[in-house]
């Protein structure tokens, strides 16, 4: 039975594994010639950082180990980067990932929870993920777990900021006290139909979360030891929930998705385009 | 679990936050929550009772839903209770993904549903709730037809880990089954025998079928009444065989004639035994502020509107 984090990369191993990831989360949409590379390669670093900075306790041995910190992924488009990470970490073979959107697969265009096994909550329909925390919150309350035990972090989109129910769910997390609930904010400042800011904006967001009683960090999304620091001084926080809002770029690592990343949403690469991006990620390029 | 029979009237919202006790007294690992209505639902029964297994979430019914698949995630039974307008009204897409694509185990405790809701108004009469709720794959849906049926069934639903929808109602009613319920999940009850028209009700129009089988029983005609308190699975086989038996069926319904038990019951007599069938319920219509008996008699929801439409029923065989 795990009862800790897997041991933490070093700073080299961390940067291969965000490659590898990125790696994936190209090779992947590029076979379906759909999904949502954009906002998944923006969040590599916060999920290299959960899984593999040693931050996240889990066993992907036994996926549904009852006191197991749960990562859930809120801003249920973005399955490359959770399905690449899942892989890395051992939960299942690499070979599954071309399955990708394919008919019959376990690698769901959405999340579906428990397909694969370390997907904790089906998702697509935006601004469920910080809600569903509360529910397991409490629920870990009730079962008497320690502190530091049963830890959820909830990634979400700044986009998905528009749904009222994430300020529904902000407001109660605070409300009943849940420092169990991390809330990990890809500030991409993109979202389906185009820049945030034009769509409906949402800054001063850290202030507002603030203002709804959490404690927050601001970091550099694409630092991955930053990322990784602030999420374990959030982890250990027990006075009130936490979100560490990561600024990130949409389409991070693959040039041209990066500097159009409207136009990255939701499609899957060409053969040219998905051998330069691998190349471009191989080289560390941004 | 064993039911008490009540014999003064009582509203079937009226036996939720009772059977919540009964429940948690009897170990159960529930968790009931409730949306800013809880005085009105009965969940502040268990609040007082047990009150670290209630929450209350604000006017936030997508909130709710959406806590209570997180809690549910973590073992335990979770109620859910609002009023029918508002779940499914505010929280179809948390239900939807949440609750029945993820076959969690919540029970979802719709209170004051139907146009009985009386004075509030069109706003707060749920007409459709039926509809959304029988659409989603894998959802029971059950209206229960009194106050002792209603504990049956909120207490049948805490022995499985499946999502569940009970709707429950504002006005007190006569018991009908003073002896007990006999709630089975997907089986209709008869409560009448006949052979010439079966005329099948849920909920609050149980009682005026009743009423309109003694009307038509008085004109030698023999109708048979089966309480369908189970909408979604619906008990097919019986349908079938009322529709073989007897040749004719009616529904009865507080609810849109689209989309409730109605449009369940035609479906089975469609695909399998096609005889002629006429409905009770609302007429594609909303609703009005009014007295509760009185909205009954203005949108048709009566023992005389049940007998009217057996004898259409009967003269089309």
């Amino acid at each position: 039975m795990t009862t800790s984090a897997a041991p933490a990369a070093d700073t080299e191993a961390l940067l291969d594994v965000c490659k590898r990831i990125r790696r994936h989360i190209v090779e992947m949409t590029h076979a379906a010639q759909s999904g949502h590379p954009g906002g998944s390669l923006s969040a590599t670093e916060i999920f290299a950082a959960l899984y593999f900075g040693g931050v996240v306790r889990h066993d992907p041995a036994d996926p549904l180990w009852e006191r197991r910190d749960r990562v859930i992924l809120s801003k249920g488009h973005a399955t490359p980067v959770v399905y690449a990470t899942l892989a890395e970490a051992g939960y299942f073979s690499t070979e599954l990932i071309p399955s990708f959107r394919s008919l019959g697969t376990e690698l769901q265009g959405h999340v579906v929870r428990n397909k694969p096994p370390g997907v904790e909550m089906s998702g697509g329909a935006l601004g469920m993920g910080l809600s569903f925390a509360v529910g397991v919150a409490l629920g870990h309350h009730l079962n008497g777990f320690p502190a530091d035990e049963g830890q959820i972090f909830v990634v979400v989109g700044d986009g998905e900021l528009n749904e009222g129910q994430n300020w529904e769910a902000i407001m109660s997390a605070s409300h009943f006290g849940l420092h169990r609930i991390t809330a990990v904010l890809d500030r991409n400042h993109f979202q389906n139909d185009g820049p945030g800011d034009e769509i409906m904006r949402i800054d001063p967001v850290g202030d507002k979360w603030t203002a709804f009683g959490w404690g927050v960090q601001h970091v550099d999304g694409h630092d991955v030891e930053a990322v990784r620091d602030a999420l374990l001084i959030a982890r250990a926080r027990t006075d009130a929930p936490q979100v560490v809002i990561c600024e990130t770029v949409k389409g991070r690592g693959v040039s041209f998705m990066a500097e159009n990343p409207a136009g990255w949403h939701g499609k899957g690469p060409s053969d040219e385009q998905l051998a330069q991006a691998l190349e471009e990620i191989e080289a560390g390029l941004s | 679990m064993t039911t008490t029979a009540t014999p003064a009237p009582a509203a079937t919202r009226e036996a939720y936050g009772p059977a919540l006790v009964k429940l948690a007294e009897a170990g159960h690992d529930i968790v009931a929550l409730d949306a800013d209505l809880s005085a009105s639902t009965g969940g502040n029964k268990l609040a007082a009772s047990f009150p670290d297994r209630w929450f209350t979430v604000g006017a936030a019914e997508a909130n709710m839903i959406s806590i209570a698949a997180g809690l549910a995630s973590t073992g335990k039974t979770v109620y859910a209770a609002s009023f029918a307008v508002f779940m499914p009204g505010h929280c179809f897409d948390q239900i939807r993904v949440q609750i029945a694509q993820q076959r969690m185990n919540v029970k979802l405790i719709a209170s004051h549903g139907g146009i009985s809701v009386g004075e509030d108004g069109a706003s707060a009469q749920a007409i459709e709730d039926l509809a959304l709720m029988t659409s989603l794959p894998g959802m029971n849906v059950v209206v229960p037809c009194d106050s002792v049926e209603a504990d049956a069934m909120i207490c049948r639903a805490a022995e499985d880990d499946e999502p569940w929808y009970i709707r429950l109602g504002r006005p007190k009613l006569p018991v009908v089954y003073t002896d007990g319920a006999s709630f089975q999940l997907g089986k209709a009850h008869q409560l009448r025998d006949g052979s010439d028209v079966t005329l099948i009700a849920c909920g609050l129009m149980v009682g005026p079928t009743l009423r309109a089988a003694d009307a038509l029983a008085q004109d030698g005609i023999g109708a048979r009444v089966l309480n369908m308190a189970t909408i979604k699975p619906l008990d097919a086989p019986e349908v079938i065989r009322a529709a073989e038996q007897t040749g004719a069926i009616v529904c009865a319904e507080e609810h849109n004639v689209i989309g409730g038990l109605g449009s369940a019951v035609a479906r089975t007599l469609a695909l399998h035994c096609p005889v002629p069938m006429e409905q009770v319920g609302i007429n594609d219509t909303f609703g009005q502020s009014g007295p509760w008996q009185e909205l009954l008699d203005e949108y048709g929801l009566t023992a005389e509107s049940v007998v009217k439409a057996a004898k259409r029923a009967i003269a089309r065989k």
